[in-house]
């Protein structure tokens, strides 16, 4: 498989609150996307999933790494070079309120990626808004329409239209359906399948929603306090996860289905602050299975049967 | 009427007067919550269930709102007919409340202390020290820890989790009988989610709580409630004892929102979803407002108003039930 994208050992800090210390919002994270692959990037607030892939745009400078998009080096690029490449690589936030311009009509913001990169003649540009606006589903009449006329789900179609009307090779999709009721969701995410076949997408899909994840990845990254803690196929990763932390998260989605319970891990506490992360595995104050080592050492990703985890018990 | 029932509402109508005139938004709800009962009250945006929380609490602020029909029973008395005075001395003392968003709903400027001890000075005219040393035990009682120290924070000191747990602690402070919880862990991370869900349920058992449980999340419904009502476009389309309708779920829209969960369909599937959009309050017609997302629709269906009638375990309003 080519990679379309691979990130070596980013890393991302910021100036703490205090002026004094930093968050290490990211920690030296590598991650690959394949041709067609959709990575799902799974994790709960604060362990550094949207700083990860912001950065992936640059729309966040990493601190350190690299960054490889068919195997150019993003990061050497000057702004203009950078602007060039955005046309492959695109990204959808989880707003569709606060991410489209509500002065805008809809037709004027899906072609405005048009519009910047000069692509078509006026009338050719025309044409390519009435095909996107097909695309995704939305009727003809509401490119003369303005966002704020339109549901959530409508709204998360108008996002994905821009993101898609360069014909990028690789869509961001940070959170895509959190802010839809279920029944909309099933619609956003079968819309995301239909595009990728289409168009020949990669995405990397991020969302704390672990069933949605493991329905539309092929391979999970489960990030914790700006670390990977386990990455492999998406099935063995949330099915059979090897790391305590992935091991509870699994376990605490609540289940419909009485037979498909799985005893519930209950992990005490928050997750530190990420300006204190704690030495060792960063996990083990509130690691149900923590020894000795895992307060002291810091554990590097080691292979499983199935896929890796970074836990010293492995 | 449900004889026994600790809160039983009936006939429930809610609307708001608009520049369009009056819009019911809740129309003919009724359930009934047996002491020490969890019913989880289900559905999408804008269905109602919050505007039928937020009723029975009387906390809509009239006009707009008003109750246009219906009664709301709560240990006898009709909540929807008593004056502002008589719900104050309800509210915080015989029901608790718990909201989605623990920091807009306590007060940033108040240490914590304070705030879970304001019930306990209000409903019982306990003194300062005695309601900090009661507060203080409801804190532990929420498995706060170092008790003590937290009662002299500000609300912005404490994690997302914790909040709601403060929030819980207020909710319970008085020993109420109802506790109604809107969202309680729809902000929270799904470990933290299932530490509040976990404590819920203590209290349940310990207090012998009945709980009134809002949410969109069908299996937290499934794991804490033993019945369930599901909402839709203002009215209640299902219900009955939560694991019948999970096991086999006789509204379309009901089997539409289980079927749509990516839970239950393996990767490269199509999700089962349910097409077109919420019909907004106004415009729900006369027949049945699930009618034009329907794959069941019958003529009847557009003209006519299904009611909730008995299917088998449960109950369903609708013309023709999945079977």
């Amino acid at each position: 498989m080519t990679a379309v994208l691979e990130a070596r050992h980013l890393s991302k800090t910021f100036p703490a609150r205090d002026g004094k210390g930093v968050v290490r919002a990211v920690n030296d994270v590598s991650i690959t996307v394949g041709e067609g692959e959709t990575l799902g990037i799974v994790g709960e607030s604060g362990c550094g999933k949207s700083t990860l892939a912001r950065m992936l745009l640059r729309l966040i400078e990493p601190t350190s790494g690299e960054i490889l998009f068919l195997g150019e080096d993003l990061l050497a690029l000057g702004p203009s070079g950078m602007r060039a490449r955005r046309r492959d690589i695109q990204i959808v936030f989880q707003d569709p309120y606060a991410s489209l311009d509500p002065r805008m009509s809809v037709a004027q913001i899906i072609a405005e990626p048009l519009d910047i990169h000069g692509i078509g003649s006026r009338a050719e540009r025309r044409e390519k808004v009435r095909a996107l606006l097909d695309l995704v589903g939305l009727d003809q009449g509401a490119g003369g329409r303005y966002p704020h006329e339109f549901s959530g789900g409508q709204r998360q179609r108008i996002g994905i239209a821009r993101a898609i009307a360069l014909e990028p090779k690789l869509l961001v999709l940070d959170e895509p359906v959190s802010a839809l009721d279920v029944s909309i969701q099933a619609q956003i995410i079968n819309l995301l399948d239909d595009l990728k076949g289409r168009m020949n997408l990669s995405y990397v899909f991020i969302s704390h929603d672990l069933s949605v994840v493991q329905h539309v990845s092929d391979r999970v990254l489960v990030m914790y306090l700006g670390r990977v803690v386990e990455l492999g196929p998406a099935q063995q990763v949330l099915e059979a996860p090897l790391h305590p932390y992935t091991q509870a998260l699994v376990s605490a989605v609540p289940e419909i289905d009485p037979q498909q319970r799985k005893a519930r891990i209950i992990l005490p506490g928050d997750p530190p602050n990420p300006e204190h992360i704690p030495p060792g595995c960063a996990f083990h104050p509130r690691c149900p299975k923590a020894i000795g080592i895992c307060k002291t050492d810091m554990p590097v990703a080691r292979n499983g049967e199935t896929h890796s985890a970074a836990c010293h018990l492995l | 009427m449900n004889d026994g029932a600790l809160l039983d509402v009936d006939g429930l109508t809610v609307g708001f007067n608009t520049e369009h005139g009056f819009i019911r938004v809740v129309e003919d709800v009724s359930f009934a919550i047996a002491p020490g009962e969890t019913l989880g009250l289900v559905g999408e945006s804008g269905c109602g269930k919050s505007v039928t929380a937020q009723t029975v609490m009387r906390l809509l602020p009239s006009p707009p709102s008003r109750i246009d029909a219906g009664r709301i029973l709560f240990d006898g008395e009709n909540l929807a007919a008593v004056p502002e005075r008589r719900m104050r001395r309800i509210r915080g003392d015989r029901i608790g409340m718990v909201f989605q968003e623990p920091m807009t709903s306590l007060n940033p400027t108040q240490r914590i202390g304070a705030q879970i001890a304001e019930p306990l000075m209000l409903h019982r005219a306990m003194g300062h020290a005695a309601a900090r040393a009661e507060a203080r035990r409801v804190l532990e009682q929420v498995g706060i820890g170092n008790a003590e120290r937290r009662l002299d924070q500000y609300p912005h000191e404490l994690s997302g989790g914790l909040r709601q747990r403060v929030m819980i602690a207020m909710a319970i402070i008085c020993g109420p009988k109802l506790l109604i919880a809107d969202e309680p862990t729809t902000a929270l991370d799904v470990t933290i989610q299932a530490q509040i869900m976990a404590l819920l349920q203590q209290l349940q058992k310990d207090l012998g709580l009945a709980i009134l449980l809002i949410t969109h999340d069908l299996g937290m419904v499934a794991e804490l409630c033993r019945t369930i009502a599901v909402m839709y476009a203002g009215r209640i389309v299902e219900t009955g004892p939560a694991s019948a309708v999970f096991k086999g779920p006789r509204h379309p829209y009901t089997a539409g929102l289980l079927a749509s969960s990516p839970r239950r369909v393996s990767k490269g599937e199509r999700l089962p979803s349910i097409p077109g959009l919420v019909p907004p309050p106004g415009l729900r017609g006369i027949g049945c407002s699930f009618a034009d997302r329907c794959s069941r629709v019958t003529e009847r269906c557009r003209t006519e108003l299904p009611r909730l009638a008995a299917v088998e375990s449960h109950a369903a309003a609708c013309w023709n039930p999945v079977s």
